[in-house]
């Protein structure tokens, strides 16, 4: 116990101040820590160095940290990226180091941790880079072909035979190239794939787009009429279109993980044999070393206390805001925050075993689960695969041997392949996803990945995770009117001084008032003086009250000798939460109750509300236990939480979701967000979640409708360029268009 | 059809540009932070139009 000052080192960043975790909480990583290992050095002077901010979310911290970083001597380039939350700063000479810029961060109010790209992200950035060069240079030769076609097809008889070759020469110069170039990501994904023996949407594509070129470019050089080079380059735009759709959806998907990395704490401070302190990186730490923790810091391995008592912040473990009492003897785990008084402890587990680095793992895990998940359109291209090329096949010998002419037979067969190829599949979906992400958007509820609406649509089950979800999270007074004003302003005035959440409740109520002394004592309350009075705030014991029984959300406040005023407090229930389970309920889905709270909270909630199935005392990894039941059940669950004591249950449920007020970590687990704080988007998500994959099964309908006429049409001859490129054209905007029906209400 | 000569070069060459510009936009990082992007063209400083 010790004086607590006035305020603490307590910061918002944000100037709009809708922060959710104040600096504080998320402590000065890397303070003390060599950062210099992390800076790039291109030549002599220039140094470069990325970091990922914690607690910036709008412009107004876009624009405070590179103002405020910029003023910095020496920097010439300081820019954030509000959209992945990296800041790269560029500084000349040697005036300036790391620490600098990460101490300016904290005294903006912002955290920073040294951030490196994983192999894996930034292979995938690339990938999404390429693909959207591939669709401008597709694009590009699409419209030059094009033009260059339509004039050969509409030349007709009147066109001499060496203008359409010089045409076709043309048209082959720009085409061939850029199948070459822009087709790489299909024919890779094709090679891939057919390496391991399997099929998959790709190799029809590439067959489709090697063949017609390979054909067209014999008919130019033996000067005959026909070539499908306008075809292969417009399959290749469009489908890059549908490529590109996605693989933007999908480079969000490794996000949780990497934010949960930035999380843990990179330095610690050990005590020595000899009584002297050291900074170390955590990962340095071994288990029995000897720890000091000073109030405001996270925890950053697995400890056992020394000495020492502290109020502890475990949102993080068991998604409770209200703090844990903790006192020698007692186990304290990585991630969680010492809120008031300094702790010695020893770290019983390395770095990697704590408990933060567990939880990362298992987001992993789940994560990588998830994108083994099959999309419908990787579903339908197995079973139409093999029928197509066999058909393409068969074609090509009857043609042969009915005419006994290879050129005719090939000519053919290849325009059964143009004419099947599966356009639909690949454009047809992503367009109804993005289509369905825009509606819901505009609804406030944020689609995180392009499988995601297809996972919900299946959705059965729906688990709700209790603090912070199904209530506000945040301590209300709820006995304001029996409470003398004067009494509530001492208390708040008092409580002004403690970060713990009770004590945040009263801040509002706040006034300028001149108590001296305040001290903070860890488990039991906050007492101080004022005009020779002793004001003693908390629980029932420390204001001497023992005869009452200690009760859950009663604080007692105590002035001078009079008698203590009994302040109750309680998590409040979310307006709209009994109004969307009832929703859920009519759409026909189970709901359950997981909650780390006691079982008694746990039921009183679940009864109030309506909800059946609760639990109370559910530790993170039973939440993932139940989950994954459920997934082996084909119940498909929906888990909806915020803490990062959910974040594997969100990551491996077969889809989830989270507030937009949630913690970072589930936020980037989740695969959809519901905006303006509140649960109402959810019954909406499912419901245009079913619309959706109805019009994803409606439109592969019309891709099998409109196979079975221009089939037969290609198998019989009848197919010429100027009829693939229609039919292709005229089959994706159909699909396209159906999928925009969906804009409508 | 002499016409052809010079019209289709310049059909070409327009079309080439677009690409160029598309790509020096790419690169140049446009397409990177369209959030940020957004929101910082309503915090950049403020100066006089007219130099005085």
């Amino acid at each position: 116990m010790g004086v607590v000052e006035p305020i603490r080192g307590e910061k918002i960043g944000c100037p709009s101040g809708l922060q959710d975790t104040p600096i504080s909480h998320i402590d000065p990583r890397g303070r003390d820590i060599d950062l210099s290992d992390y800076v790039v050095r291109p030549d002599r002077d220039t140094h470069v160095l990325e970091l990922i901010i914690q607690g910036a979310h709008c412009s107004g911290c876009l624009n405070k940290i590179e103002r405020g970083v910029s003023e910095l001597p020496s920097v010439s380039r300081a820019r954030m990226n509000l959209s992945t939350l990296r800041f790269k700063v560029i500084w000349h000479g040697d005036e300036l180091t790391a620490n600098d810029i990460v101490n300016k961060l904290a005294d903006l109010g912002f955290g920073a941790a040294p951030f490196t790209v994983s192999e894996a992200q930034s292979q995938s950035e690339k990938e999404a880079r390429f693909l959207l060069r591939a669709i401008a240079v597709a694009g590009f030769a699409a419209m030059n072909v094009m033009i260059l076609s339509i004039s050969v097809w509409s030349g007709g008889t009147e066109m001499k035979e060496s203008t359409h070759t010089l045409f076709h020469w043309i048209s082959a110069l720009i085409a061939l190239p850029t199948v070459f170039y822009s087709g790489r990501p299909f024919f890779s994904s094709a090679w891939t794939a057919l390496k391991n023996k399997q099929t998959n949407m790709d190799v029809p594509i590439s067959l489709a787009l090697i063949l017609a070129c390979s054909l067209s470019l014999y008919e130019t050089i033996m000067a005959n009429p026909d070539t499908y080079f306008d075809a292969a380059v417009m399959l290749l735009f469009l489908l890059l279109i549908g490529r590109y759709l996605d693989a933007r959806l999908r480079l969000r998907t490794g996000d949780a993980a990497r934010r949960l990395a930035a999380l843990q704490v990179t330095s610690a401070t050990r005590i020595l044999a000899d009584g002297k302190i050291e900074t170390v990186p955590a990962a340095a730490i071994s288990p029995g070393d000897k720890l000091l923790i000073p109030a405001g810091q996270r925890i950053p391995v697995d400890c056992r206390i020394l000495k020492g008592q502290s109020d502890i912040d475990v949102q993080i473990a068991t998604g409770e805001t209200d703090p844990l009492f903790c006192t020698v003897g007692d186990v304290i785990y990585s991630g969680t925050t010492n809120l008031s008084s300094p702790l010695t402890v020893e770290a019983i587990a390395t770095y990697s075993d704590s408990f933060l680095a567990e939880i990362t793992s298992l987001v992993e895990l789940g994560d990588q689960k998830k994108s083994r998940f099959v999309r419908i359109a990787d579903n339908a291209a197995r079973a139409y695969v093999p029928v197509v090329h066999t058909i393409s096949l068969l074609t090509f010998i009857g043609w042969f041997w009915i005419s006994g002419d290879l050129r005719t037979a090939a000519l053919n067969a290849i325009a059964v392949l143009i004419i099947t190829c599966p356009c639909a599949l690949g454009l047809a979906v992503p367009a109804v996803q993005i289509v369905a992400a825009g509606r819901l958007f505009k609804q406030g509820v944020l689609i995180r990945s392009g499988d995601a609406l297809e996972r919900l649509a299946k959705t059965k089950s729906v688990i709700f995770d209790k603090t912070g979800t199904l209530t506000t999270g945040k301590f209300a007074l709820l006995n304001k009117d029996a409470i003398n004003p004067s009494d509530l302003s001492v208390a708040a005035s008092l409580a002004k001084h403690s970060n713990h959440p009770i004590a945040r409740a009263l801040h509002p109520y706040a006034e300028n008032m001149d108590i001296d002394g305040i001290q903070e004592i860890s488990g039991q309350g906050l007492m101080g003086d004022t005009k020779g009075e002793t004001l003693k705030f908390g629980s029932a014991t420390f204001v001497g009250k023992t005869d009452m029984a200690q009760t859950q959300g009663v604080s007692w406040l105590k002035v001078g000798d009079k008698t203590p005023v009994p302040f109750e407090f309680a998590d409040q229930v979310r307006e709209d939460a009994a109004e969307t389970v009832k929703a859920l309920s009519q759409q026909g889905l189970a709901l359950s109750l997981l909650s780390g709270d006691t079982p008694v909270i746990a039921k009183n909630i679940a009864n109030s509300l309506g909800i059946k199935e609760w639990r109370g005392g559910v530790a993170p990894k039973d939440k993932m236990n139940v989950i994954q039941r459920q997934n082996s059940q084909s119940l498909f669950p929906l888990m909806v939480g915020d803490g990062i004591n959910d974040a594997p249950a969100l990551a491996s449920a077969n889809a989830s979701a989270s507030l937009a007020t949630a913690s970072d970590i589930s936020r980037s687990a989740s695969d959809i967000i519901l905006q303006g704080d509140k649960l109402s988007g959810l019954p909406f998500a499912i419901d245009k979640a079913r619309k959706a994959h109805k019009r994803v099964v409606e439109n592969l309908g019309l891709a099998i409708l409109y196979n079975m006429l221009a089939i037969p049409l290609a198998i019989f001859g009848f197919v010429n360029p100027l009829i693939a490129a229609l039919a292709m054209s005229g089959s994706s905007l159909i699909v396209t268009l159906n999928a925009l029906r969906m804009t409508r209400s | 059809m002499n016409a052809l000569l010079w019209l289709v070069p310049i059909a070409l060459i327009m079309g080439l540009c677009g690409l160029i510009a598309f790509f020096w936009s790419m690169r140049s990082g446009q397409f990177e932070d369209p959030q940020g992007d957004a929101s910082r063209i309503l915090h950049s400083e403020d100066k006089p139009i007219i130099d005085e």
